[in-house]
């Protein structure tokens, strides 16, 4: 078994306090992970502008070079990991056990990770929109028109609450470092493994390990990181994320409450949309925010569920090695039935069709763990209790609601995938608050373009675009 | 001390116990002295507990106590008969919302913590200094038993406001920043205190207020130790070995004979006395056993799924706790905690109970440590 230490500004701390990461299937103890208490946090987190002095000792062009080395040993190296060595196919195996994702699908989230660290000199300039690197380097440069442009840095640091149950969010965290700015990780209590085996393949890649704190712990922990880092990121539940709403130190993600729109205009051709809405609903198990968990229509909704849970209702829950598992199970105890019983009794409104309900039980549980097989629930309105709901499992609803009432009842809405080629409802969704990111078309929800922004641009969460002034000499 | 003598100081602990419980249910249960609650659970009793309970052992007759009981008035119904009149406490825990738990209480509070006085070293508690008392104000038998404490030790105690329903509401509420200026409120009258020239060498501090005060006080350039701080007294779940070395380690600059602040874990709460600890080090991986100040109180540590099932040594269990003073009586009720079950000390001969948390089960629900 590892022993997995707290690493504080590249230190290794051993803690009194440890926790074990356990084999979702047979609760074996794969790891032994020292746990951080808040204090500790607190004080080593007044060093945290020696992170920034460190970085800066490089240059931006540099530093993205090291991080693309490190998407190379990220994926192909045998690295240190606490006081064992980790090769990717142990990776891959230990993610797998501790999250219960299928272990092909932490080899692709691996393969998301490296391209994020490989294509970082495209995705920094996407998300600048061409600035000049060393303007963030060195807080002020010119515009190409001659104007002077600020941008400063908001914090020294990034902390992020890491979660367990999706490997997927560690992407928005990887630009960060080439920015010259260190991180503070408390990762999720099952999901040890990304945090540290990036800590690792950075520094095999030159980047010095005292940029990096990784703080394993409980609550406590994750409160520390987020009340002493002056930029922090948490991955949560609609609860956390109504927390730290409105607070600028914390980027809260929870909850996508992604959506498919179909529109009047391209409704009668449901038949063709199919396979893009099956696949916003299952890939990656339907765990990710950016899966669809509600197709809106205003009429062949039936039809469309009916089509769906033909497609999706038959999956199975495989083991994690097989490939063609396609359900990641649920490995805190209780939690399959919990999510069960709150399904189920919105199921008892009037206006709700179980449309999976033929396709056998949904619910599989094991001794350790649970699976919940893909259910697609028909609503005749928005009304329903179920229409908006979201859960970490291939879940859909299909709601039925007339076009012109569609984006007052949608609410809140990370991805919205409207199929329309309505030009007046498209200026309408242009101006749709409530949605984060707009794909006008036929497009999957969960197809992401990296030289995008993710639920809120990393470049404007960090550095803050201000006004600044010098005397024309020293602008050049 | 020998193996031979500690098992004799076993047997003469357990032989104390054993009178002092027949005494104590005496009292409680004979109707010139007993409360009216007890007099009246008599009545439902399967058995005569004046008859039938000759030692600590038969304590096992009664039902567990529920502490539901102690809901709500009147609270006169606790006060034994042989003690009416008396001026008479009452403390709270609880009460964040509904009605709170009250005990009522006389001298018991006083008397504990002068018991615990006497485990506390001089060096570090000097007898005439001046306290800091860091924790909840309000009803809590806390505030004034530490303030008895320092009184008992010739000092005269600081306090702060510190209001810890308002505290669980907050955290209920999620209201993350007003907690937080909350905590800095009362760090910001602690030192005030400890700031103002009081000559204070002494503290009670919560583990989550000490951490705060220490950290507050480094961003000020100082430390405890620098404002004149030697002894710390603090209690708790959060009080684990872990956190004990991070305070030493780091907090204090190293063990007291090189910072010279001395800190010793406490384990108790309104219905029992103060559990001590034997002494902790850094070469026990700063291991915390607590062993409760028998014979006024009996920690015991037993079965998830039998109360009345010792744990053999090492092993875990629910603590389980009994009150046996002649103002309380309470006959095994399972504290909201599991420990492991530690063998007897010389200086405590009895057992002990180690790595205190809470009970896994309330673990998930339980808001802990909120001041």
């Amino acid at each position: 078994m590892l022993n997995i230490p707290v690493i504080r500004w590249g230190e290794e701390y051993e803690s009194l306090e440890t926790q074990e990461v356990l084999h979702h299937a047979t609760g074996e103890a794969i790891a032994n992970v020292s746990q951080a208490n808040g204090g500790i946090i607190q004080r080593d987190l007044r060093k945290a502008h020696k992170a920034r002095e460190i970085l800066k000792q490089f240059s931006i062009e540099q530093l993205i070079e090291m991080v693309g080395k490190a998407g190379e040993y990220f994926v192909n190296g045998t690295l240190k990991m606490g006081d064992g060595e980790q090769s990717p196919q142990d990776f891959i195996v230990q993610q797998s056990a501790s999250t219960g994702l299928p272990e092909h699908m932490v080899e692709l989230g691996m393969s998301k990770n490296a391209f994020v660290l490989n294509n970082m000199d495209r995705i920094l300039d996407s998300l600048t929109r061409g600035l000049p690197l060393d303007i963030l380097s060195s807080g002020w440069g010119k515009e190409a028109r001659g104007i002077p442009v600020s941008y400063q840095v908001q914090s020294p640091v990034l902390g992020a609450v890491l979660p367990s149950n999706s490997p997927g969010v560690h992407t928005l965290w990887l630009p960060v470092v080439p920015l010259q700015i260190g991180l503070v990780l408390k990762p999720g209590p099952q999901e040890p493994w990304t945090p540290y085996r990036m800590f690792a393949a950075y520094e095999a890649a030159g980047i010095p390990r005292e940029v990096w704190s990784l703080y394993p712990g409980g609550i406590e922990a994750g409160a520390a990181v987020l009340g002493a880092c002056d930029r922090a990121m948490i991955f949560g539940g609609t609860a956390t994320v109504n927390n730290y709403k409105g607070n600028p130190k914390v980027q809260a993600h929870g909850p996508g409450f992604s959506k498919i729109l179909i529109a009047d205009d391209c409704v009668d051709n449901w038949e063709e949309y199919i396979d893009l809405i099956a696949e916003s609903i299952y890939i990656n198990s339907g765990r990710g925010c950016i899966n669809c968990s509600g197709v809106w229509a205003s009429r062949h909704t039936e039809e469309i569920a009916q089509a769906l849970a033909e497609r999706l209702g038959p999956i199975e829950a495989l083991p994690p090695t097989d490939p063609d598992a396609g359900l990641a199970a649920f490995t805190v105890e209780g939690m399959t039935a919990a999510i069960w019983d709150m399904i189920e009794a919105d199921l008892s409104e009037d206006g709700v069709t179980h449309s999976t309900a033929s396709f056998g039980e949904r619910m599989v549980e094991k001794d350790l763990c649970g699976y919940i097989r893909p259910t697609i629930v028909h609503c005749k309105s928005p009304e329903n209790s179920i229409a908006k709901k979201e859960y970490m499992f291939p879940f859909s609803t299909v709601v039925e609601c007339p076009e012109d009432k569609m984006l007052s009842s949608i609410d809140e809405t990370l991805v919205c995938t409207a199929i329309t080629e309505n030009e007046t409802l498209i200026n309408q969704l242009m101006d749709a608050t409530h949605i984060d990111r707009l794909n006008i078309g036929p497009i999957p929800t969960t197809k992401l373009n990296w030289l995008q922004p993710h639920e809120g641009n990393i470049i404007d969460f960090l550095f803050r675009n201000r006004a600044f002034q010098v005397p024309d000499e020293l602008l050049g | 001390m020998t193996d031979q003598n500690l098992e004799q100081a076993v047997a003469e602990a357990k032989a104390r116990l054993d009178q002092h419980t027949y005494e104590i249910v005496q009292w409680h249960f004979h109707d010139s002295t007993g409360s009216p609650f007890w007099l009246q659970k008599k009545g439902e009793l399967n058995f005569d507990p004046l008859s039938e309970v000759n030692n600590f052992d038969d304590l096992k007759k009664f039902p567990l106590f529920e502490d539901e009981w102690l809901r709500g008035g009147p609270v006169n119904r606790w006060i034994p008969k042989g003690l009416e009149g008396q001026p008479t406490y009452v403390f709270e825990t609880g009460g964040t919302t509904g009605i709170p738990k009250s005990r009522v209480v006389i001298e018991d509070h006083r008397l504990d913590y002068e018991m615990f006085s006497e485990t506390l070293p001089d060096q570090y508690f000097p007898k005439g200094a001046n306290w800091l008392m860091l924790g909840p104000s309000g009803p809590r038998r806390l505030r004034l038993a530490v303030e008895h404490l320092c009184q008992h030790r010739g000092g005269i105690c600081f306090c702060i406001d510190l209001d810890p329903r308002w505290v669980v509401k907050l955290i209920k509420k999620g209201w993350m920043e007003h907690l937080e200026e909350y905590k800095k409120h009362c760090i910001d009258q602690a030192i005030t205190v400890l700031t103002a020239g009081h000559d204070i060498k002494c503290m009670f501090a919560t583990p989550k207020l000490l951490d705060q005060l220490a950290l507050a006080l480094e961003e000020r350039g100082t430390s405890l130790p620098e404002v004149g701080i030697t002894g710390i007294f603090s209690g708790g779940t959060e009080f684990t070995p872990q956190w004990t070395r991070y305070c030493v380690e780091e907090l204090f600059g190293g063990p007291a004979e090189e910072s010279g602040v001395y800190m010793t874990p406490t384990y108790g709460n309104t219905l029992m006395g103060l559990a001590c600890s034997e002494p902790v080090t850094k070469e026990n991986k700063y291991k915390i056993t607590y062993h409760a100040p028998q014979p006024r109180a009996a920690t015991e540590v037993v079965s998830f799924d039998d109360p009345n099932e010792l744990v053999g040594y090492a092993e875990t269990g629910r603590v389980k706790l009994t009150t046996l003073t002649k103002e309380l009586f309470i006959p095994g009720f399972l504290e909201r905690d599991e420990a492991e079950r530690e063998e007897p000390h010389e200086l405590y001969p009895w057992d002990g109970v180690s790595g205190v948390r809470p009970y896994h089960v309330f673990a998930k629900t339980t808001t802990v440590g909120v001041y």
